[in-house]
């Protein structure tokens, strides 16, 4: 080979080069630019219509609470969340197809499922199918996350669970029952999965910490119903000492509204375990004093200098209280933030194993922190605690903290009554 | 199914009080949105499925209002004017467009007019579920009577109610305007023959409908939450009272209503997990001895 034909291919070489470099940097920089610009886009399916229009907005604004936080600061190389928040109306099938629809259609990334549980099953079942991310931060009902039949590696919760509650709930209750000789219970809750499973899992713990209770009668109104006379009276007629009920929403003011004409509660202890939520503690306007209640969502509870920040932030951005699932959203939003900041990429597995038995500071936790358990990827640590009603904000100034060990123990004893270990 | 529970209170006076006025309470409101149902159903033939709305929008009209003055009773007069008057243009506006047109027509308009009005609330007042809260006036221990307990404002309810039934059944049989109602609902083309202006008299219906309806939210807006598509479960137990009471007939509307409200207040008792059965099961029973409902007239 001359060494003529070597400087024409050395020229040749470097025209070429010189070319690629050229169309790189035309056409090649501006796309590697504009894919380190491309938000990052998460659907929310959740319902913003119909008599439960306020879960979508308060999920909402508890998201974006924290979205706002990780886009100022930067987002993730530049890359900013965009949060695509659908109707469902509240039915699986909707939340299913948007779901679906959300991904493949809007490329959204990951999903955050602020669904009631019929909608979350159906969301997980997604989640499963396309191998995406999804947080659900609304469902409550435990065997989502707690069957590992259902499972899916990149499913993960980030609201209270049922079996914490009910645990939580028996061992207050057992307690005030054990001081003030209450023997005879009533119940009078919800007549839908909800309502039935909340119930027996209370009445199962309660008769846990103290066997001497009597349950002498049931009482299942229908999921808004509107009238709540013939449920009173019949309480009435049986005379209890203490009463459960897990009514909630309108449902719940109705029901406080009607008993308190009736002086029911003057005539036996309740347990009212969704009353301490800023919606049912602004919205009676006679709300009777010793009510006794979990808290769902509190601005004194955990008693932290953060959590009031946080509800005074949230009150002056949102111009209204935020309620349980505010937090439940926040924090869920939270996990997948830090967890996109550790794995440094949206990417579904690398995205799951981040989050996966991470710990993160926390306004709701029981000491400043929150973790997302490993072995069933499901939120604990988060405070939960009983007090009473008083008719003045704070609305429940005194709040009993409910001792998680307690939770952790009935909890796995539970899991295994249930083949779910 | 509670038998034995149910048989120890028919026996106890304290229970059958209780559960009896129970009964009343539930019946009473639903006798002023059935009475409205009824009446327009009767007339002009028309299924109103909007008229829950029109209590919805009473409960709202009553929350609005009492919040600014202060007074219930205004806030009462005021809900029943003002739905009555939204009835009254609803009727000229919206239905009068489709007399004459199939069920299912009317009820499509009727669900367009519900879906819209959930939403205007939801704009004016908001999604979340509101409460009025009790009247500082009725805030009182409630009675007892032997046994039974009976809370002031159901009393006031109750005997407010039946004035209004009464008076309102007076004005149907013994009036020169209740005769032109009801030959309006028999013969429509001889009575517009006679000189009468028909198109009034279906107005004037609906107007009457609407207040009875405005006045029921009203009433509930002290004891139920009041939220959008509150009015659903009420205009549904509603068709129920009418086809037991019979069409038209303000009679039927109110020993309908309260034979719901006896059903449920003793069904829970007796059968916790049937009450809502029990409703359909007496609408059917009715259905198959009288067609025509308890006071309906056969055609």
């Amino acid at each position: 080979m001359s060494k003529g034909s070597d400087t024409r291919r050395h020229r040749r070489d470097f025209i070429k080069t010189g070319a690629a470099l050229t169309a790189t940097a035309v056409a090649g920089f501006p796309f590697v630019s504009r894919a380190q610009n491309k938000p990052i886009k998460i659907g929310m399916p959740t319902i913003q219509s119909g008599r439960a229009a306020m879960v979508g907005s308060s999920s909402r604004n508890g998201c974006m609470m924290e979205i706002e936080k990780f886009n100022a600061a930067g987002g993730l190389n530049g890359r900013m969340i965009e949060l695509i928040a659908r109707d469902t109306k509240g039915k699986p099938e909707e939340a299913a197809r948007l779901s679906r629809e959300l991904v493949n259609s809007d490329g959204c990334e990951i999903l955050f499922d602020s669904e009631s549980s019929a909608g979350a099953f159906a969301i997980h079942e997604v989640a499963k199918d396309l191998g995406v991310v999804v947080m659900h931060m609304n469902t409550e009902t435990s065997s989502l996350t707690a069957d590992p039949k259902l499972r899916v590696p990149t499913a993960f919760r980030a609201s209270r669970q049922g079996i914490h509650d009910s645990i939580a709930a028996g061992s207050y209750a057992a307690k005030i029952a054990k001081d003030k000789g209450l023997k005879k219970w009533i119940s009078c809750s919800p007549d839908y999965a909800y309502g039935r499973d909340s119930t027996a899992l209370f009445l199962e713990y309660l008769k846990h910490f103290y066997p001497e209770v009597e349950v002498v009668g049931e009482v299942w109104p229908k999921l808004y119903q509107p009238d709540y006379t013939d449920a009173l009276t019949k309480i009435l007629q049986i005379k209890p000492q203490a009463m459960y009920s897990c009514l909630w929403g309108g449902d719940l003011t109705a029901f406080v509204d009607q008993s308190t004409i009736y002086n029911l509660f003057t005539q036996m202890e309740s347990f009212t375990i969704n009353v301490a939520d800023y919606t049912i503690l602004t919205a009676i306007k006679n709300l009777p004093k010793g009510l006794h209640s979990s808290n769902r969502y509190l601005s004194t509870f955990p008693k932290s200098e953060a959590n009031a920040k946080w509800a005074a932030d949230y009150r002056a951005k949102f111009n209204e209280y935020p309620i349980t699932w505010s937090w439940e959203n926040a924090t869920g939003t939270k996990f997948i933030l830090e967890g996109i900041k550790k794995a440094g990429t949206t990417e579904a597995k690398k995205l799951a194993d981040a989050i996966r038995g991470m710990k993160i500071e926390s306004p709701f936790g029981v000491d400043g922190t929150v973790t997302m358990r490993e072995e069933d990827q499901t939120l604990v640590n988060y405070a939960i605690g009983w007090g009473q009603t008083i008719p003045k904000d704070p609305f429940m100034p005194d709040v009993t903290a409910v001792d998680w060990k307690v939770i952790y123990e009935l909890e796995t004893a539970w899991k295994k009554k249930n083949n779910y270990t | 199914m509670d038998l034995p529970a149910l048989g120890n209170c028919v026996t106890s006076l304290s229970c059958i009080i209780t559960q009896s006025t129970s009964g009343l309470i539930i019946g009473m409101l639903l006798f002023l949105v059935a009475a409205g149902v009824s009446l327009i159903f009767g007339v002009l033939k028309v299924v109103n499925f909007a008229h829950g709305s029109f209590y919805m929008l009473g409960a709202y009209l009553t929350l609005t209002v009492y919040g600014v003055t202060g007074s219930f009773l205004l806030a009462v007069v005021a809900a029943a004017i003002g739905v009555g008057l939204f009835g009254l243009l609803f009727e000229r506006l919206i239905i009068s467009r489709v007399y004459g047109s199939q069920v299912l027509m009317q009820l499509l308009v009727c669900y367009g007019v519900i879906l819209i009005l959930d939403d205007l609330v939801k704009i004016i007042w908001g999604a979340e579920f509101r409460s009025l809260g009790m009247p500082d006036v009725f805030l009182k221990p409630p009675f007892l009577f032997g046994g039974g307990v009976v809370p002031v404002y159901y009393l006031f309810l109750i005997v407010l109610t039946l004035i209004i039934a009464v008076l309102l059944g007076l004005a149907i049989t013994k009036t020169r305007l209740g005769k032109i109602v009801r030959a309006v609902a028999v013969n429509p083309g001889m009575v517009s023959a006679l000189g009468i202006n028909t198109g009034l008299v279906y107005a004037g219906v609906f107007l009457l409908g609407g207040m009875l309806a405005g006045l029921a939210g009203a009433l509930a807006a002290p004891v139920r939450s009041i939220v959008s598509g509150m009015g659903l479960s009420v205009v549904v137990e509603s068709f129920i009272v009418t086809v037991i009471g019979g069409m038209g007939s303000v009679a039927g509307a109110l020993v309908g209503s309260l034979l719901i409200g006896l059903v449920r207040s003793f069904g829970t008792i007796g059968f916790p997990l049937f009450t809502e059965g029990l409703m359909f099961l007496l609408m059917a029973v009715v259905l198959v001895l009288k067609p025509s409902g308890l006071f309906g007239r056969e055609t």
